[in-house]
């Protein structure tokens, strides 16, 4: 089991999400930032799309009641092992009895906690996602407390190879620049409207969760108003609500909505969208949905790389 | 037949749009594409959302690029095909009308300048077609409510509505499958639970089905709601036409 002593303000299981019921109404969620998931079960040998706990600007303190190896990935939230420092993206073995402890997050908002053989939670609808609104998934469908014992399977990976499973620090930016495809509804807006989304920077608001990064600037000005007959969200959409504040759309978006879209930030730049905080800068570049997805095939090759390298 | 739109919804996504309102027909070709994605098994394909007008399709780019899956759903929104209506269900819920289950009914009689038995008459009348699922796992967008029911919204939202409510806003009607706030009038309650993730069919229907509500009286909703309990309800489910 794996004990948790301080679970910090929001930790919580996470994996890729929920598959083929949005049709129902029934949210994705899933990590916030699926690059970080992703990577750190890469490291412990487990399939890409294990559960792990998402921590959002601290990490948790945490007590092992049987031996395990762990990666931690994401933000950087200064992991220590009985009190010794571990590197973050690592693979480390843990002993029976040790503690694990971490802090505030230096840089990005979110990390992930993975362990080899991952979380042994009953899924829903085919995912161990947490749920926080519909109070389903994960771990009793709520974030993690003081007190509870999460189940793991004891699996060791060979010593010799510990080593090697290390991958680069991601760096999080205090300003970025998030790539989009425009539309659906970019013919919604003026072209002035247009200009200003496209060359503004635009600041991360407190409010912002895993259901969307709201932003703060200059409004983007629509032709005739921002509602339209309610239509499906796709993961990414920038929606334009009346007082013209875009708002990126997350994991833990609606299945629907009666917002115009702009645009869609391509699923390369999300992850970065996670690692957001409040007061982060933001601006939007425009490009085109065949280079999106040169982006994308050139980023799965990557990982296809990272896996190979890490059998 | 109009023309069809299609747009990307960025590099994963992309949406399917039909003529710009909200009508039966123009609801049955996003049904008629939806069945025509299943039947054609798309390679690369990995989700789609029907709404009242529109389709959202995921796919994996690795798989089929966007150039490609638009030419194809082009085609496939172009042709015309029973499918969707062959399939259509219509849904019977059990509702318990008034009282403690539905305390704005007498709201919605005062307003129409109905009795709450003609309310109760004309809302059970006849079958619902679900548009779209949204706002929560199983929330029905319903079409077709009698225009002598149309009721304002409350003026101010509560704060908790139980699972199961049924309830007149504006000119819709619906269920909420979870307790969430709302402001919808309410006119009755169902033992059904239109979402339970530990069942093997979490949503109950889909869009593209009816629903027809059934009135019930205070003993049958408790009888119902034991049985759904014990999972040993019944469900009524029609084929449409037959």
């Amino acid at each position: 089991m794996l004990s948790i002593m301080v679970p910090g303000p929001l930790a919580m299981l996470q994996d890729m999400g929920v598959v083929g019921y949005q049709s129902a109404g029934f949210p994705q969620t899933g990590a916030a930032d699926k690059d970080a998931l992703r990577k750190a079960n890469l490291l412990v040998g487990n399939a890409q799309n294990e559960a792990c706990i998402e921590m959002v600007l601290m990490g948790i303190t945490t007590y092992f009641t049987k031996a395990a190896v762990i990666a931690i990935t994401g933000a950087d939230i200064a992991p220590q092992l009985n009190w010794e420092p571990i590197p973050m993206n690592r693979a480390i073995a843990v002993k029976k009895g040790d503690t694990f402890t971490s802090s505030y997050a230096k840089s990005g908002c979110r990390a992930y906690f993975a362990i080899a053989g991952g979380f042994d939670v009953p899924r829903v609808m085919g995912s161990k996602s947490t749920n926080l609104k519909l109070k389903t998934g994960g771990f009793e469908g709520r974030k993690l407390r003081t007190g509870d014992l999460l189940p793991y399977q004891e699996i060791s990976l060979p010593p010799e190879t510990l080593a090697k499973r290390s991958i680069a620090a991601a760096p999080y930016d205090k300003q970025v620049t998030l790539r989009v495809v425009l539309g659906p509804q970019e013919n919604a807006f003026t072209e002035n409207g247009m200009n200003i989304f496209l060359s503004s920077e635009y600041l991360v608001d407190p409010n912002s969760d895993r259901m969307g990064i709201r932003l703060k600037g200059e409004a983007v000005e629509s032709q005739n108003g921002t509602d339209i007959i309610s239509d499906g969200i796709a993961y990414g959409s920038v929606q334009i609500p009346a007082n013209g504040q875009p708002i990126i759309l997350g994991a833990d978006r609606q299945t629907t909505g009666g917002y115009v879209k702009i645009a869609t930030v391509i699923t390369r730049d999300m992850p970065k969208t996670a690692q957001l905080k409040p007061g982060d800068a933001v601006r939007f570049a425009a490009i085109s949905v065949k280079e999106a997805q040169k982006l994308y095939k050139a980023y799965e090759k990557e990982m296809r790389a990272l896996a190979k390298r890490f059998q | 037949m109009s023309l069809v739109h299609i747009l990307p919804a960025g590099d994963c996504a992309l949406v399917v749009e039909f003529e710009n309102k909200i009508a039966p027909e123009v609801n049955a070709r996003v049904m008629q594409l939806c069945a025509a994605i299943k039947g054609s098994a798309i390679k690369g394909v990995v989700d789609f959302i029907p709404t009242f007008r529109s389709v959202l399709v995921s796919y994996d780019p690795l798989v089929i690029s966007y150039n490609k899956l638009q030419k194809r759903l082009q085609k496939l929104s172009e042709i015309k095909s029973d499918a969707a209506n062959n399939t259509a269900r219509i849904f019977h819920i059990p509702v318990c009308y008034g009282g403690e289950f539905g305390e704005d009914i007498g709201d919605v009689a005062a307003h129409t300048g109905l009795s709450v038995d003609e309310v109760v008459a004309m809302h059970s009348e006849k079958p619902y077609l679900i548009y779209m699922l949204g706002f929560l796992p199983g929330f029905p967008y319903l079409g077709g409510l009698n225009e002598k029911l149309f009721t304002p919204r409350l003026p101010s939202p509560r704060t908790s509505i139980p699972a199961g409510s049924v309830g007149i806003g504006g000119e819709q009607t619906g269920i909420y499958p979870l307790a969430s706030p709302g402001g919808w009038r309410l006119i009755g309650r169902t033992p059904l639970k239109p979402y339970d993730a530990k069942r093997e069919e979490p949503i109950l229907y889909a869009a593209g089905d009816y629903i027809k509500f059934d009135p019930v009286s205070e003993t049958e909703y408790n009888k119902i709601e034991k049985a759904v309990q014990e999972n040993t309800y019944t469900y009524t489910i029609e084929k449409r036409g037959t």
